[in-house]
């Protein structure tokens, strides 16, 4: 059964141990600026929001590519940039609408989340589990179920 | 069903995929007049700096790739349109016979009405034939014009400075890729260029190219300045190929009219990429976009409409990324703005970074940076889901670079939204 990264906001304490895990096992250095999951800061509410690559079935980055430098992993269902055949042209970094294939200049190509190839050191490193690696149905079902539990009359109401 | 597409660029290929994929059983005929396989222009810049080779351009790196997904490739011109018998002539005399046609012709280099245009050394930057004579001609130390900076100028600056030519810019607008950006950053990138050591003329007309002594010529400009040149490069701008559809009927404007299923005036004949007045997302108007997503988005709209499965093109965003010698722009939707609306920008000029947001009430409507690399997609994700910003509109006039999270505040549990308060 494929498997997605679930990311549970509230649990997060932005101390950015997804970044460093992933930067280094992505680029072999301890340096958040080359993570590929993202941890945004939120000083009014006093929150952090990591983010990263849903994997999205649409796709956006793959579909934009000129030279079918992007594929999917058939085990993950990751979708993944091949360095040899990115050519640098930047268009999936335009097309993807949630922002998360970025472009490396010293590199030339594009980055963007591979699931570290089914083993996520993000969701390894998270203390608190506010990044975790589940089931795909199991977190659809999830979002289903927090989803319709919005719309509901709440209790003793 | 017999699906036949003319162009072999990316419109071209995604929709015989897609017809493919919908339409199994079906005769899926590419018809494309180049001599190499489906390749990107997109990716000509990069074999000009000789970073990949021709194989690198090709759309499909697998050499079986047409034939195992059944998909006849022809390497021909198509000469002729017979709307009412539905049939294609090619210059080898063959009739090709169709059910449903795709035009996917691409766009062509528009030949600037200059004098001395004939002459041997002036070519534009469109095939991969033009980049093997650039590349033939542009040795170190050779002096060379660049005629026309839009994107296409821009974009090949890099490759060609990379390869050691004494080079000069001439455009005649008033700053550099004016249809893609503002005029505070068409300065900065025309900046950032003359500090790369390329000689920028902006404002600036070529009146004539003459002969000069042995292969060289000279570029008379109407500022009175002459210029020795090796090699002149023509790109100022591309025009839709419509020329086959002459005396067929089908209707064009500046590109073939369609309809919001991409189909043409012939119920069976539809249109696709750089040759499709498609339409805009922003405006709601039917423009010609000429750019890579767009081609994408037609080609497979266009194919599920040909097999019957009724698809309606919402309207593609307009937006572009560039890379001029090394400094990268982008620029989505009404990025010059909306009468009425409201903008904010953030611009520190000695490090080349421009930030520029245009909205319309709460909704970001177009967008312009420079030296932006990360997370610049969601941009269009703003634009084009008419995300209502709320609050967070003037948490991004404070600070532009926000952008993301004024996205995830506005579709993630953060906050009050978390119900964990």
């Amino acid at each position: 059964m494929l498997r997605s990264l679930q990311i549970e906001p509230e649990k997060c304490t932005g101390c950015l141990q997804c970044e460093m895990a992933c930067s280094y096992h992505a680029e072999g250095v301890f340096n958040t600026a080359k993570s590929r999951i993202k941890v945004f800061t939120f000083h009014e509410e006093g929150r952090f929001v990591p983010y990263t690559c849903t994997q999205c079935s649409e796709a956006w980055c793959m579909h934009a590519c000129p030279v079918e430098a992007i594929v999917i992993n058939e085990t993950t269902g990751a979708k993944e940039v091949i360095d040899d055949i990115c050519v640098g042209c930047k268009v999936c970094t335009i097309a993807c609408p949630f922002g998360t294939i970025n472009y490396n200049t010293e590199t030339k190509v594009t980055y963007k989340c591979d699931l570290c190839g089914g083993d996520p050191e993000c969701a390894k490193a998270c203390p608190t589990q506010a990044i975790t690696y589940v089931d795909s149905d199991h977190g659809g079902l999830e979002r289903m179920r927090a989803h319709a539990a919005q719309n509901l009359p709440q209790e003793g109401a | 069903m017999k699906h036949v597409v003319i162009g072999a660029g990316p419109a071209g290929v995604i929709a015989a995929e897609t017809l493919r994929k919908v339409d199994p059983s079906s005769n899926v005929i590419i018809v494309g007049d180049e001599p190499e396989p489906p390749y990107s222009r997109m990716a000509l810049p990069y074999y000009l700096i000789e970073r990949i080779n021709e194989q690198g351009t090709y759309l499909r790196k697998d050499s079986s790739h047409f034939s195992s997904q059944n998909i006849d490739v022809i390497r021909d011109r198509v000469s002729e349109i017979d709307t009412k018998s539905k049939s294609l002539k090619l210059d080898n005399n063959d009739s090709i016979l169709f059910d449903k046609l795709l035009l996917a012709t691409g766009s062509h280099p528009i030949r600037p009405p200059i004098e001395g245009m004939d002459l041997p050394g002036i070519h534009s930057c469109w095939t991969l034939e033009d980049g093997r004579n650039i590349i033939k001609r542009a040795k170190p130390g050779a002096n060379v014009v660049l005629m026309g900076a839009g994107f296409i100028g821009c974009i090949i600056l890099e490759a060609l400075a990379a390869r050691d030519v004494n080079l000069t810019v001439i455009e005649m607008g008033d700053r550099m890729v004016p249809r893609m950006m503002d005029q505070t950053a068409g300065n900065l990138i025309k900046d950032w260029c003359q500090k790369k050591g390329v000689n920028v003329h902006t404002s600036t007309r070529i009146e004539a190219i003459e002969q000069g002594s042995g292969d060289a010529l000279k570029v008379r400009l109407d500022n009175g300045e002459k210029l020795d040149a090796d090699l002149v490069i023509s790109a100022t701008g591309v025009a839709a190929n419509t020329q086959l559809l002459e005396g067929t009927g089908i209707e064009t404007d500046f590109g073939v009219l369609v309809n919001n299923r991409l189909q043409t005036s012939h119920p069976d004949i539809f249109a696709a990429g750089d040759v499709c007045q498609g339409k805009d997302f922003s405006t709601g108007e039917y423009s010609v976009q000429a750019i890579q997503p767009t081609a994408a988005d037609h080609g497979r709209i266009a194919a599920m409409n040909m097999v019957g499965k009724d698809t309606i093109h919402q309207g593609s965003v307009n937006m572009n990324v560039l890379d001029t010698m090394g400094l990268i722009s982008s620029s989505y939707g009404l990025w010059m703005g909306v009468d009425g609306g409201e903008s904010t920008n953030l611009i520190d000029n000695e490090r080349f970074r421009y930030l520029s947001l245009q909205f319309e009430d709460d909704i970001l409507v177009g967008a312009q940076s420079l030296g932006l690399t990360q997370h610049v997609g969601v941009l269009r994700g703003l634009i084009q889901t008419k995300l209502k910003l709320g609050k967070w509109k003037e948490h991004l006039i404070k600070d532009p670079t926000r952008i993301m999270e004024a996205y995830l505040a506005n579709t993630q549990a953060i906050g009050h939204n978390a119900q964990v308060l």
